[in-house]
């Protein structure tokens, strides 16, 4: 395993980035953010293969779609963090004139994005065509992208979901935040995914779990077992179970923090739970 | 009056597959995809000549938007085909995320636009999509009137950075712009110069508005008759340079006369120059099964009702 002591700590710190967002402007979702803190980290700072700066075309290097736009205040805060960004741009989160809108953009030009995701359901999609275009160029890197298990609701996946495996799209690895949470409640209660896995499977994919996504070993783990997996005829699906809110006690096994803010006596409590490591923005 | 003859009849659709067959060998960057509707799009050759540049998506149409999106990223300039109304109405939300809010250089090719798809009824006439495309910031929106200009069209689109929607139909119609011509996106084309009215057509109705002038020059009455192939960007310099001269219009076009190229017009002229004006439309209405002849003529997008539109408005002047 690699010594994963500094990614550690650009998780706490990540934590504190997104708390002190949504905070500031009393908007924002921290649940998803916070679940998937320990992935992003570890996807741009110990798996994918980057060029210094960004270009639109990203040949030449792995490429990263976020489907689940919602949960912008993570990857706002790991690709400022990676540099693609000042970091205390990170203060303008949500306000007139930012670059970084509600939901991720390339409207306003913020490197580092090369889609708008929010509305929900739309990223497989967007991440097969471009690992098309990276066969078609003759570019080995690989395509990655995270989805909402809720946001699998949206018809538009089962389509992609299809078509990767129809068309052997083996250079694009997707996960799936299996957080069981979305707005209304429960997944099961809104709308029942069942084994999504196995729903992947049958489609045509090969498929690994994370069982437990918060675990930054694991991760780190899961997502190079991935990548060996590519180049043999699949695409490849990640079922990765997290903890909605995680690393903050109060919340953690609720749906209620999906898009809500902490108030400041609740941020002060949050951010006692995740002391300053590389300093605040 | 400039007379125009018709080179023969043939289908605007096969205008977009040779102009992508000619794409295919000038342009390596230009890649297809197409819903389950190759036959239909005309696009055989290209997927012939270029299998790898060609994606079938099945009958996935939301998935396809996404997929054209994706492969902006990387160089790519897809062409996404399939039915007008599969197109537009159907993945409004994938093209406005993904495609127009997102800046990608994805061209939306339409075919079986409007009530000339004929049999197959309402379900596939789709006569609200330059409406759904014109709103969307960014986008450009095309309907040639023929063969000749569909294929210049689908060429010129290839060298235009930004998305494109382009407009054509089913059937087989007159052919009578000029072979090999170069299409430049925004700029109306005046085709028969006049002095009472002036005629602005768009996509099948630029042929009939032809018909009706000359029909109305039997009349005594010179009509100017302009050919308004690019929506948005509109040219309003040709359409206020031909009012000021006629002092009335006369809108034509094969869509609902909410959201087509008739209100785009009225916008230009209340704000610079209010002018009578007639819309040669349809009444906000879905189509019906018939023959592109019999549907025209009922729901009054013939040379027949451009004339009767012209008289009428020409009592308003």
């Amino acid at each position: 395993m690699p010594n994963t002591q500094e990614i550690q700590d650009l998780v706490v710190q990540v934590r504190r980035d997104i708390l002190r967002m949504v905070h500031k402007v009393n908007s924002g979702h921290p649940g998803g953010s916070l679940g998937c803190t320990e992935f992003l980290v570890a996807l741009y700072n110990e798996i994918m293969d980057l060029k210094d700066g960004f270009d639109m075309d990203g040949v030449g290097e792995d490429l990263f779609f976020l489907s689940n736009g919602h949960i912008s205040p993570l990857f706002y805060s790991v690709l400022a963090r990676r540099g693609y960004f000042p970091i205390d741009e990170l203060n303008t989160f949500r306000l007139i004139d930012s670059r970084l809108q509600g939901h991720p953009t390339t409207h306003e030009g913020l490197p580092g994005i090369r889609v708008a995701s929010g509305s929900l359901g739309q990223g497989m999609s967007v991440a097969i065509g471009a690992a098309l275009a990276k066969k078609l160029n003759g570019d080995d890197h690989l395509v990655f992208s995270l989805h909402g298990d809720g946001e699998l609701q949206e018809g538009q996946n089962w389509e992609a979901i299809m078509y990767a495996a129809g068309n052997k799209v083996d250079n694009l690895i997707a996960t799936v935040d299996r957080n069981g949470q979305q707005i209304d409640g429960s997944t099961e209660d809104v709308l029942p995914l069942g084994d999504i896995g196995e729903k992947f499977k049958v489609f045509g994919w090969d498929v690994l779990e994370i069982e437990n996504g918060n675990d930054l070993e694991q991760v780190i783990a899961g997502l190079q077992e991935a990548k060996g997996r590519t180049g043999k005829g699949k695409p490849v699906c990640i079922v990765m179970t997290t903890e909605m809110g995680n690393g903050v006690d109060f919340m953690m096994h609720t749906h209620a923090w999906h898009g809500k803010a902490p108030s400041d006596e609740q941020l002060a409590i949050a951010l006692e739970q995740n002391p300053e490591t590389l300093g605040d923005y | 009056m400039t007379k125009y003859t018709d080179q023969g009849k043939q289908d605007t659709r096969s205008g977009y597959g040779a102009g992508m067959t000619e794409l295919g060998r000038t342009n390596p960057n230009v890649v297809a995809l197409c819903a389950d509707l190759i036959g239909s799009l005309k696009i055989d050759t290209f997927i012939k000549e270029n299998p790898e540049r060609f994606f079938q998506v099945g009958i996935a149409e939301a998935n396809m938007m996404g997929i054209a999106a994706g492969l902006t990223i990387g160089g790519k300039i897809p062409f996404a085909s399939t039915f007008a109304n599969f197109a537009t109405g159907r993945v409004y939300d994938q093209i406005r995320q993904s495609i127009a809010y997102s800046d990608k250089n994805v061209k939306i090719c339409a075919s079986h636009a409007g009530l000339t798809l004929g049999e197959d009824g309402a379900t596939h006439q789709i006569l609200e999509d330059i409406g759904l495309m014109k709103m969307l910031p960014g986008m450009t929106v095309i309907n040639p009137c023929d063969f000749n200009q569909t294929k210049a069209a689908t060429i010129a689109i290839a060298e235009h950075h930004g998305p494109v929607y382009l407009r054509f139909g089913r059937p087989k119609v007159a052919n009578f712009t000029p072979v090999d011509q170069k299409f430049e996106i925004g700029k109306a084309l005046m085709l028969n110069e006049g002095t009472d009215v002036t005629i602005l057509a768009t996509g099948h109705l630029v042929w009939q508005s032809l018909l009706a002038a000359e029909s109305l020059e039997n009349q005594g009455i010179s009509a100017e008759v302009i050919n308004i192939h690019t929506i948005k960007p509109l040219d309003d310099k040709a359409i206020l340079d031909s009012v000021k001269k006629t002092g009335c219009v006369v809108t034509a076009e094969e869509h609902n006369y909410l959201g087509g190229l008739g209100e785009s017009v009225a916008r230009v002229l209340a704000t610079h120059n209010p002018t009578p004006q007639e819309f040669v439309a349809t009444q906000d209405t879905f189509g019906e099964s018939g023959t592109p002849e019999q549907l025209m003529e009922k729901y009054g997008l013939n040379n027949k009702a451009i004339e009767a539109a012209v008289l009428k408005v020409l009592k308003r002047k």
